[in-house]
């Protein structure tokens, strides 16, 4: 029998900028419902991208890219010890490999200080070398941003979801909305297979399915046209290869093949960027990776290629218009779109949340702040990062942290069951994967992959045939098939 | 008439390759084998094959859930499956002795399956 | 924290470092301590449930856990042995201090005199092949799908294709279909087949599953779960030739595309390894170049049958047992060994000229492509030590050769190790 509730507003899309958004609403006395269609937050682009905090010099100065790019690094060094959010602010160098380039560096310096971007410098090739000694040595030279970084995309995005969820917000995995109800014109609710939610606002964050998603509403003002980027990941061993950013001079299309040091330590190269009409089209590809290959070596040519662990792809959500879609429908009223968020999407995320709050209040939805808001989640124990005497203590407290599952990452079950169990918890091997790190070493999961999945079936109290890696048909294993005759003389 | 059939021993991992001569489905000579039980599996390969099974079964109570076992005697190769289909309908208690049979006489060949392991029981 | 000591402590208690317990206790180490993550010792083994283990070292044909039983045995027979299980070592100090955590005891320090490792191996990814295309469930390698076959009872899948003839992926194809599940094909990149030709007769032949050789895999298929691969011919640099492509259909692609000695432990101590066996560099009493640390096993190489990887394993045992009695020399003249034309990998990598006599000076070698009637030559300088006529050498199958006693006074600073055609 389908549901009625009610909520304030609806969030359609629990990637960075849905999960943004929800965590921006839950400081107000509002009921907010977060709808995500995969198992998991995250699953989309927020999952396969740069991970890069921009500082902000690339965009058009004046569009909403630009400034909501550097109002987001500003919010994000602010919200890091509040959310204990991964970021490192390692620097990015965009490298320049003639005067052709050089005179391109310039201007983007010029865009970022009237984007208001600090400490833009223009160095000179044995500058360059002399912080990334493992450079081409040909290059000309490097435009330098100190506040660009490196942070881990899911992980913002699973603590922006978690920190919502704590201050009342409603998250919901493997809940698409099907359809809008429609009164009058305007919105009034939308359509899910568990019934009816009645809202005067929806927040569309849909990602690559934004207007899809719109055009269920009736608005089909915008498209989104999904670009393929693919990546290849190193392992730790080789990750001081590079310690900022590493940038190509930027193109039309891009802003090019990076090699860039990860949040944890490992470094990667790409993306290449390949228009697609399928919007489910995630496969890595050999031109693809010989491509990200090619351009890497320009700028590292000591690439040491048999180190590579793994290879992603992922679709950046590109909108017809060029710059982000963040407005009221202009044909739909109680539709708001945060849509188009293509690159520097993760590092504007919360100053779209900001932006969103702020559209949503002029509409006329009432902004009352919250006297008892929780701004930070509790800390998680992270074993690997302790030393021997705490790891003791916290074995001491729960045993469960004296039994290493990821033997790679040094992951305990203890951490694997609370990435189970806490608000927003995983539900599948890749979500518990992007929770703990477990599975992402250079076994790729090959020995915690089955243990991992033998937990899950324990925590959710499913058969170990139910467990799913990711995607919801994914299921990893089969129950035996059934003999087929009798046995004579069984002892 | 006389066929000469090439073999590849799998008694030990030297895999030597030698011929077996048949005449009306009779081995009457065999060579290119270094050693008697090469000799043995070659004649019989080309007259009734056999092959040792290992599988598991299930095991309830025990540290594991599952039993490996293995047959005491290579079973016709023909049969094989049909064997290991066999012993996915068996189930046993823990706790089993290494050796300790199985399943007697599977589907009436005369070959038991024995367990590969011990298998304490576990409360 | 928990303070433990053990003269012997050994890493790892898979058929090595039972071997080496047994060995160490037997050679008068006072406390021998074996430290294993998983809940039962006896490593691989647990799970190769099927046949053809023993054969040199126990003159039978057992079984994996049979194999594993054995050895189980001779250490229960020995009191001075503690095998600590669901322990995990954190990290290894050249003093020899083991940082190691468990549910039972937290986080232990233990003291070792001398200190063997015997990890054995992990598998080659997708990843590290960088094979094309989505990453659906159902991709495994064949070792982690065999685990979970033999010892929990799943299937990986009910359709698959192998890729990688080693013995592990021919081994699980039989296994597979002895489990009602259907093999479409084994693929091999190289010209040749990787894995024992009485597992090529057993695994493949017998159940009609075809083998492609020169073949890979191009791209996988399917948005949740696997739904079909795309296959191709390579050429001599192995890269695949267009227009050879076909598909598959199959639900789960096992990889059986290669074993990495697991030596996280032996790089983070800066143990000279050997870049082309990617284990230590060992001398013929298995001691590392790091004094009172030992290695034995697929930790130090690729092994193929469990029997030489309890000979390695009874070695360092017995040296590290002398180590820590204070008696082992830890210096002094060495051979460097060479492989060269023909031979890829030798180990020992160096021999002791003033070592115990009673050491064996037993080469394991692999060839660097399959050869045939070739000779073994094993010589320093200009002298002979051994000569051996080789019908037939693989890669696939390890090259076991002694130089006899009476020719180890010839043996100078090198001993060169070649096939001559």
């Amino acid at each position: 029998m389908p549901t009625r509730e009610q909520a304030d507003v609806v969030i359609i899309g629990g990637g960075v900028v849905g999960t943004a958004i929800a965590r921006e609403l839950a400081k107000y006395n509002l009921a907010v419902i977060l709808l995500e269609e995969q198992p998991d937050l995250a699953m989309g682009t927020t999952k396969a991208n740069s991970a890069i905090l921009h500082a902000g010099f690339d965009a058009t100065v004046g569009s909403l890219k630009a400034t909501l790019n550097v109002r987001g690094n500003e919010l994000y060094r602010q919200m890091k010890d509040e959310l204990d959010l991964e970021i490192d602010m390692v620097g990015s160098l965009v490298v320049a490999l003639d005067d052709e380039e050089m005179k391109t560096l310039s201007e983007l310096q010029k865009r970022g200080r009237e984007n208001g971007v600090p400490g833009l410098e223009i160095f000179g090739r044995d500058q360059v070398l002399a912080m990334e000694p493992n450079l081409a040595p040909d290059i000309a030279g490097a435009l330098y941003a100190p506040t660009g970084g490196v942070m881990l995309p899911f992980g913002v995005a699973l603590a922006f979801a978690e920190n919502a969820s704590r201050n009342g917000v409603q998250v919901r995995t493997e809940c698409p909305v099907t359809g809008f109800v429609i009164e009058n014109g305007a919105v009034v609710g939308v359509k899910t297979p568990e019934g009816v939610i009645a809202a005067k606002y929806v927040v569309n964050a849909a990602g690559t399915r934004a207007d899809a998603v719109s055009r269920l509403a009736g608005d089909d003002s915008f498209a989104i046209q999904p670009r393929k980027g693919e990546y290849i990941l190193f392992d730790k061993s080789v990750g001081n290869l590079v310690k900022a950013a590493i940038f190509p001079t930027p193109t039309k299309l891009s802003k090019g093949i990076l090699v860039a040091p990860t949040i944890h330590g490992n470094i990667f190269i790409g993306p290449n960027a390949f228009n697609l009409t399928d919007k489910d089209d995630v496969a890595t590809t050999a031109p693809g990776m010989a491509e990200i290959i090619a351009g890497a070596r320009r700028l590292l040519p000591g690439l040491p290629l048999a180190s590579g662990i793994t290879q992603f792809a992922g679709l950046r959500a590109v909108a017809d218009s060029g710059d982000f879609v963040i407005r009221p429908s202009s044909i739909t009223p109680g539709l708001v779109h945060a849509a188009g968020i293509q690159s520097p999407g993760l590092s504007a995320a919360p100053a779209i949340g900001e932006k969103i709050v702020a559209i949503l209040g002029e509409l006329g939805l009432p902004l009352l702040k919250k006297t008892n808001f929780i701004p930070g989640n509790p800390r998680h124990a992270v074993f690997s990062k302790m030393d021997m005497e705490a790891r003791h203590e916290l074995v001491a407290q729960n045993p469960l942290y004296g039994k290493i599952i990821c033997r790679c990452e040094t992951i305990t079950e203890a951490e694997i069951v609370d990435a189970i169990q806490r608000p927003c918890g995983a539900r599948t091997v890749d979500g518990v994967k992007r929770r703990t790190r477990a599975g992402m070493g250079r076994c790729q999961g090959g020995f915690c992959g089955p243990r991992v999945t033998a937990i899950l079936a324990r925590e959710l109290k499913i058969p170990l045939t139910a467990v799913r890696k990711d995607a919801p048909e994914s299921y990893l294993f089969y129950d035996k098939i059934p003999g087929n005759c009798e046995v004579k003389n069984n002892v | 008439m006389e066929e000469k059939r090439r073999i590849s021993c799998i008694v030990c991992p030297v895999s030597c390759v030698g011929e077996v001569t048949v005449v009306e489905g009779k081995a009457t000579g065999v060579s290119g084998f270094t050693c008697p039980r090469g000799q043995a599996y070659a004649m019989e390969e080309v007259t009734a094959p056999k092959r040792t099974l290992t599988s598991t079964v299930r095991i309830d109570g025990g540290e594991l859930p599952l039993l490996p076992v293995v047959s005491q005697h290579p079973l016709p190769k023909d049969r094989i499956i049909e064997c290991a289909r066999c012993l996915a309908t068996v189930r046993v208690a823990a706790p089993i002795q290494e050796g300790e049979v199985i399943c007697a006489d599977i589907l009436g060949l005369k070959v038991n399956i024995v367990a590969s392991r011990n298998m304490e029981a576990v409360h | 924290m928990y303070e433990h000591k053990a003269e012997v402590v050994i890493i790892g208690g898979g058929p090595a470092g039972l071997a080496a317990a047994v060995s160490a206790c037997d050679n008068g180490a006072d406390g021998v301590l074996v430290l294993e993550r998983d809940r039962e010792a006896g490593g691989i083994l647990q799970q190769c449930i099927h046949n053809g283990f023993g054969l040199h070292h126990f003159k039978q044909e057992l079984t994996g856990p049979g194999y594993a039983g054995r050895y189980l045995q001779q250490v229960k027979e020995r009191p001075n042995i503690n095998v600590m299980l669901n322990t995990m070592v954190l990290s290894v100090a050249e003093d020899k201090t083991i940082m190691a955590v468990n549910p039972q005891y937290g986080v232990m320090r233990i003291a070792a005199k001398a200190v063997i490792f015997t990890m054995g191996c992990r598998e080659r990814t997708r990843g590290a092949i960088r094979i094309p295309g989505t990453r659906p469930a159902g991709v495994f390698t064949a070792g982690a799908a065999q685990r979970m076959v033999n010892m929990e009872g799943y299937l990986p899948g009910k359709k698959l294709v192998i890729l990688g003839s080693g013995d592990i992926g021919l081994i699980m194809a039989r296994r597979m279909m002895l489990e009602g599940a259907e093999v479409q094909a084994a693929l091999e990149i190289m010209p040749y087949c990787n894995g024992l030709t009485r597992n090529v007769v057993q695994c493949l032949e017998d159940y009609g599953i075809p083998l492609y050789l020169s073949h890979t895999i191009v791209a996988i298929h399917g948005k949740d779960r696997v739904s079909g691969v795309t296959c191709a011919r390579v050429d001599e640099k192995m890269q695949p030739i267009a227009g050879t492509e076909f598909d598959l259909e199959c639900d789960c692609l096992l990889l059986s595309v290669g074993l990495i000695p697991e030596n996280e432990l032996s790089r983070e101590l800066g143990l000279t390894m050997d870049p082309l066996t990617a284990g230590p560099v060992v001398d013929q009493l298995r001691q590392t170049s790091l004094p009172g640390f030992f290695a034995a096993g697929n930790v130090v190489h690729v092994h193929d049958l469990v029997d030489f990887v309890s000979e390695e394993g009874e070695i360092a045992g017995k040296y590290a047992a002398r180590y820590a009695a204070g008696v082992l020399p830890t210096d002094g003249p060495v051979a460097l060994v060479k492989a060269t034309d023909g031979i890829r990998t030798a180990v020992p990598q160096v021999i002791r000229l003033n070592a115990d006599d009673t050491a064996t000076l037993r080469l394991y070698m692999r060839a660097s492509k399959p050869e045939r009637q070739v000779t073994l030559v094993i010589s320093s300088g200009d002298q002979t030590l051994l000569e051996r006529k080789l019908p037939v050498a693989k890669p696939g199958e390890m090259i076991v050769a002694e130089i006899p006693a009476d020719k180890r006074g010839a043996i100078k600073d090198s001993i060169t190790v070649v096939l001559k055609h």
